[in-house]
């Protein structure tokens, strides 16, 4: 059977009905174009949300947490057996250092799974501001390596985060933290350690996160400085955030390397739950919504066409009467229904990324999110692969049901019938 | 190769809606080649019922049909398109021509469906179809464009598309005036004379009836001359 005869066959029905056929793919199109429309639009903003955090936050975080003693001395009594809730020994007065930082260091650089690794040192201080003291924490980080990882560049919103290195005992204020302070770019300001000692530190730049309650304690300083407040050695470091190549291996990984390196280690799953679930069950709304469109214009295509095959009975029996078997006039409609779907489909992907696109350029700023200026768009093309497999799925049934019933009618009826 | 391309073996119907009547009772015959046979009979004596089961699209029926020598029971759905398509040419009493295809596609149309020859050999044939009937100076128009007359014979074309065993009519001039039924009498005559095409006619036109080789009359449900 030749496939350009149904081909032919089909485009004549079709171009006889063409303004039905055209209502039918535009209700295909529309519904993709908002499928692609609405999935762009809330990815985005779930990617950026998500990003917020996620984007921040090391996939495994390494540190040193501070533990009453597992063993009471009571337990080590021979009348200590079976319960006992004795516990005078509280922790010992020592700083949260990483044992052996610089061998786990470089052993994680080594590690195939790892794409980065970059060390922190968290001091407390105090920002003083005349007479007032205000709680503070400094991140001692590496800059270079803190921006490749953690697009930390982005985050900074005024002055250059490279000024963190190239500038002897500098600080990014956090925005918040600066507005209390009253500090400008080049200004400088004084902190107090947690140790008492007194430093001052030269404002290079201002860091927005977005969220609130950080900008106003956080701040940022080399490696360096922090140790230096510390009064530690070069090796000192209280936190090691590694980066993997795949994020899903996370949980994995770190389990493994709490084992190894007998430290604590929590991937970003168990840190970050509750963005895992939020951004689930906002695509999932989508994607119902999304796919809800594609069934109604389904169910528009199939009306058609079974009006289609009313219409065309006498087509249908003559085809049959002439030699076409039921097979050949059920892919004669079969294929109706898909240039209906393609072609709607394919528009519909194209409108859906016009619109797309348009919300792109509306202009979109918020305080709490310094790196965007318009509404954030996803221009996933598995959202157009799935949009446009989708439309071809829906479109077929559609046909399916009405086919099958073309390829049933007796033409003997209909002829005789006249 | 056999002589007969057309056998009805002790064909029987039976309609069950409203209740159980026979229509067909053992009907018997055979159809050689280059026949022209008429069926003729009064309004509801069932020659057309037979007519259909003969064109393979009645399958409910009793007793055996051979065409070209092969039973038509068992055969697939899809098996008796075939058959339909390559051995029997069909002229309705409504031309039924698709009115989406020009009149040369529509006589194309079992042509292509056959794929057998290319689509400019079933062209060419297509035109030589129409040449016959002298109207291939319509092929490109469009079938609404036509006088009933001409849809007949364009109707005829198709039918002689795939040079069948044989052609059948349901009252091929049933809608057409004296000046057109004699047209299509004549070519039917020349078909049958010059080309040796089976045909097999249903029709309730005594007059044309007389003048095809064969009459098969039928009353009731049986054949009562042949």
């Amino acid at each position: 059977m030749r496939i350009g005869l149904i081909i032919s066959i089909s485009k004549a029905l079709l171009m006889a009905r063409w303004k039905q056929t055209l209502v039918a793919a535009v209700g295909v199109t529309f519904s993709i174009t908002m499928f692609i429309t609405l999935l762009s639009f809330m990815t985005g903003l779930n990617n950026l949300l998500d990003g917020l955090i996620l984007n921040r936050t090391p996939h495994v975080h390494i540190y040193e947490e501070m533990h009453p003693s597992e063993k009471q001395p009571i337990n080590y009594s021979a009348d200590g057996q079976g319960h006992n809730f004795i516990s005078s020994i509280k922790p010992k007065n020592e700083l949260l250092d990483i044992r052996n930082s610089t061998a786990i260091m470089k052993s994680l650089k080594d590690d195939s799974r790892v794409l980065g690794v970059s060390p922190k040192v968290n001091v407390q201080v105090f920002y003083n501001v005349g007479a007032v003291d205000l709680n503070g924490v400094l991140n001692g980080i590496d800059a270079v390596e803190e921006n490749r990882l953690f697009s930390f560049s982005e985050y900074v919103v005024e002055g250059n985060y490279q000024d963190l290195k190239n500038v002897p005992n500098s600080i990014i204020l956090g925005k918040g933290a600066a507005e209390q302070i009253l500090a400008n770019v080049g200004d400088n300001i004084q902190i107090t350690t947690s140790k008492g000692q007194r430093v001052q530190l030269k404002v290079v730049g201002y860091f927005q996160s977005g969220l609130q309650d950080i900008d106003k304690v956080q701040s940022y300083v080399s490696m360096a400085t922090a140790q230096k407040l510390l009064g530690e050695s070069n090796s000192y470091m209280t936190d090691i955030q590694v980066k993997l190549l795949d994020i899903n291996e996370a949980p994995e990984v770190a389990k493994e390397y709490r084992q190894i390196y007998d430290v604590e280690a929590v991937d970003i799953q168990t840190a970050n739950a509750q963005f895992e679930t939020g951004t689930a069950i906002r695509t999932l709304i989508s994607y119902a919504v999304g796919i809800t469109l594609l069934i109604v214009s389904g169910f528009g295509i199939y009306n058609i066409l079974n009006m289609m095959i009313y219409e065309k009975m006498d087509t249908i029996a003559i085809l049959k009467a002439t030699g076409f078997s039921g097979k050949d006039v059920k892919r004669v409609f079969i294929m109706i229904a898909l240039t209906i779907g393609i072609f709607g489909g394919l528009f519909g992907l194209f409108f859906g990324f016009l619109i797309s696109s348009g919300i792109d350029q509306i202009p979109f700023k918020t305080d709490a999110l310094p790196t965007i200026k318009t509404y954030p768009i996803n221009y996933d093309p598995r959202y157009y692969l799935i949009g446009g497999i989708f439309s071809v799925i829906t479109t077929y049934y559609a046909g399916y049901f009405p086919s099958r019933k073309a390829s049933k009618v007796d033409p003997v009826v209909i002829i005789r019938g006249k | 190769m056999s002589s007969i391309v057309l056998q009805a073996k002790e064909i029987s119907k039976f309609f069950h809606d409203p209740f159980d009547i026979q229509v067909l009772k053992k009907i018997s015959f055979v159809i050689e080649r280059g026949e022209f046979t008429s069926i003729i009979g009064k309004s509801g004596c069932g020659k057309s019922t037979l007519l259909y089961i003969l064109s393979t699209m009645d399958t409910d029926y009793e007793g055996d049909l051979l065409i070209d020598g092969q039973v038509m029971r068992g055969k697939k759905e899809s098996e008796l398109a075939r058959v339909r398509n390559g051995k029997i040419g069909f002229v309705f009493q409504f031309h039924y021509l698709l009115n989406e295809f020009s009149v040369l596609k529509n006589v194309m149309l079992p042509g292509l469906k056959l794929n057998q020859l290319s689509s400019a050999e079933v062209e060419h044939n297509a035109y030589e179809k129409l040449k016959i009937l002298g109207i291939q100076d319509e092929a490109l128009k469009m079938p609404n464009q036509l006088s009933g007359g001409q849809k007949q014979r364009v109707a005829i074309a198709r039918a002689l598309i795939n040079s069948p065993l044989i052609v059948m009519g349901d009252e091929p001039t049933g809608n057409l005036d004296k000046k057109n039924t004699e047209i299509v009498f004549e070519i039917f005559k020349e078909l049958a004379e010059e080309f040796g095409q089976s045909l097999l006619i249903v029709t309730h036109d005594n007059e044309f009836a007389e003048r095809t080789h064969r009459i098969i009359e039928m009353e009731d449900g049986m054949i009562i001359r042949s």
